[in-house]
């Protein structure tokens, strides 16, 4: 049990994945605009990341090691294509502001790297919280930098608007907002201590 | 090229340079701007540029206190970032304005990378590059000159990239300053006298400046106006914020080429890329844009233009 709680926070903390191994950064940059966006992303992402794991876990002794890449595309793709019809059928709004990163989750390096790196030569129940950890620390992280854009470029947060008027940072919802958010978070771990030195 | 460089047994005499000497030599350099700018737009562009340098020197102070480093809040490079930005603001912009930038460019355009000497970008630019694309609004408002309140006009350069002819403003006008622009980019005389200060110093060399403003007088020649080669060269020289650029900025010694092979490099970079922002890209001006990508280009033609080891 131990073991398990282990594999299910170090996801959140030392290897997460936005600030500690610094993964799936196309998402976490693009779709950080605002907090509402990030959060259906990772939550997305999340469920596609504890459902791959758990396939190839199960897999992992059938899979030939020379065609593990593409088979393990097929099991993430299957995911994604569930996890894109169900937003677009029950979340639309949110479908159209995702657009084409609900299904470049398939490509998701996060996705690809704990398939390789943990649930191919793990156990099912430790790669499904590696999973979950994953998942959630993805999730925070692009909340966080959502959050701080969104309320220094848009003035509001989950879409809730608290100020309005030329003095908002419009640069903060432009790409080099993304980075310097990213970049200044990135250090601001490190200097805690929370990933990685 | 006469060898001045001899290398005899010691003892040897050093020469009283310092980096903080020619800080402040640079910051004296600019003084003759800064008055024109401030007689050209009135009192308002004195305070934002003093606004502009307090705010660059304590936030320097504050960060090398906050992460126990040695303050070297006198050696006059953040002061001289401070102005260099207040520099590019236009004259009637709100006084957090040039605050924001500051502390912006010696934040991220300098401490984060480790202070003076470690800076990729020239921080003073990169500062006017966020305050050009928070605040477009702010950045863009350009009062007349010698009129003492806000009416606002297009600046000559908004008028030459649009491909109208210039009215109402005569070369003379733009060599003295008496045209709208940033606070310390107008007048063309007070920058030359600076800068020929800084060329007969040493502190400078014209590799950078000349073929900076030349290239840039080429390609305005000849792609300015609609049949080719008949371009307004002159005036592309002399507005914008060109001549402050190429003299002051683009020499910047951490963030330019050390061989002077590679500062001509540089300088036609600079031009290129300048005139093609210019004439086809989204903004007016491009002189911060092009100094910016050409700073980040620096190590590679340092690493191109790296002297033969004689012998070899």
């Amino acid at each position: 049990m131990k073991k398990l709680t282990q594999e299910f926070s170090k996801g959140i903390t030392v290897l997460n994945p936005t600030f500690g191994l610094i993964l799936g950064l196309c998402p976490t940059l693009a779709v950080s605009t605002s907090l509402f966006n990030a959060v259906g992303m990772g939550v997305a992402a999340t469920f596609v990341l504890v459902f791959s794991n758990l396939i190839i876990s199960l897999l992992r002794n059938l899979i030939p090691a020379r065609i593990r890449l593409p088979a393990y595309i097929v099991i993430i793709a299957t995911f994604v294509t569930i996890c894109e019809l169900a937003i677009k059928a029950y979340l639309p709004d949110l479908g159209k502001s995702l657009g084409i990163f609900i299904p470049l989750i398939v490509v998701n390096c996060i996705i690809m790297a704990r398939a390789e790196a943990f649930a191919c030569r793990n156990r099912v129940l430790p790669s499904i919280f590696d999973g979950l950890g994953m998942g959630l620390g993805f999730t925070l992280g692009i909340s966080i930098i959502a959050f701080i854009r969104e309320l220094s470029g848009s003035g509001s947060i989950a879409g809730f608007g608290l100020f309005k008027g030329n003095e908002l940072i419009l640069v903060m919802i432009l790409a080099p907002g993304a980075l310097l958010t990213m970049g200044l978070l990135i250090a601001l771990t490190r200097l805690l201590g929370i990933t990685r030195k | 090229m006469r060898n001045n460089l001899l290398v005899s047994t010691s003892p040897h005499i050093h020469k009283k340079e310092s980096v903080k000497r020619i800080m402040w030599l640079v910051v004296l350099s600019l003084l003759p701007s800064g008055f024109a700018g401030v007689f050209i737009f009135g009192g308002r562009a004195f305070w934002v540029i003093i606004l502009g340098i307090i705010a660059a020197v304590s936030t320097e102070g504050i960060l090398q206190l906050a992460t126990k480093r040695r303050i070297s809040i006198f050696d006059g490079s953040a002061l001289l970032t401070g102005l260099l930005l207040a520099y590019n603001l236009p004259p009637d912009v709100p006084f957090w304005l040039p605050i924001a930038g500051s502390v912006f460019s010696i934040a991220i355009g300098k401490q984060v990378f480790g202070g003076l000497g470690q800076n990729i970008f020239n921080p003073a630019l990169v500062g006017r590059v966020f305050l050009m694309a928070s605040w477009p609004k702010y950045m863009t408002t350009f009062s007349r000159p010698l009129s003492y309140d806000t009416i606002t006009s297009a600046t000559p350069l908004a008028a030459l990239t649009e491909g109208k002819a210039l009215e109402n403003i005569s070369y003379l006008d733009l060599f003295l300053g008496n045209r709208p622009g940033c606070i310390g980019e107008v007048c063309i005389l007070a920058l030359l006298i600076g800068a020929v200060f800084l060329l007969l110093k040493g502190y400078i060399s014209w590799h950078i400046p000349l073929t900076y403003i030349i290239t840039t007088g080429i390609f305005a020649f000849v792609f300015g106006a609609k049949p080719l080669f008949t371009g307004p060269w002159l005036a592309n020289i002399l507005s914008g914020g060109l001549i402050l650029g190429a003299f002051f900025m683009a020499t910047d010694y951490v963030t330019s080429p050390l061989t002077y092979k590679g500062q001509i490099i540089f300088g036609i970079g600079c031009g290129l890329i300048t005139t093609v922002i210019r004439f086809w890209g989204g903004y007016p001006e491009g002189v911060s844009y092009a100094i910016l990508i050409m700073n980040a280009v620096t190590p590679m033609i340092d690493r191109y233009t790296r002297p033969r080891i004689y012998g070899s």
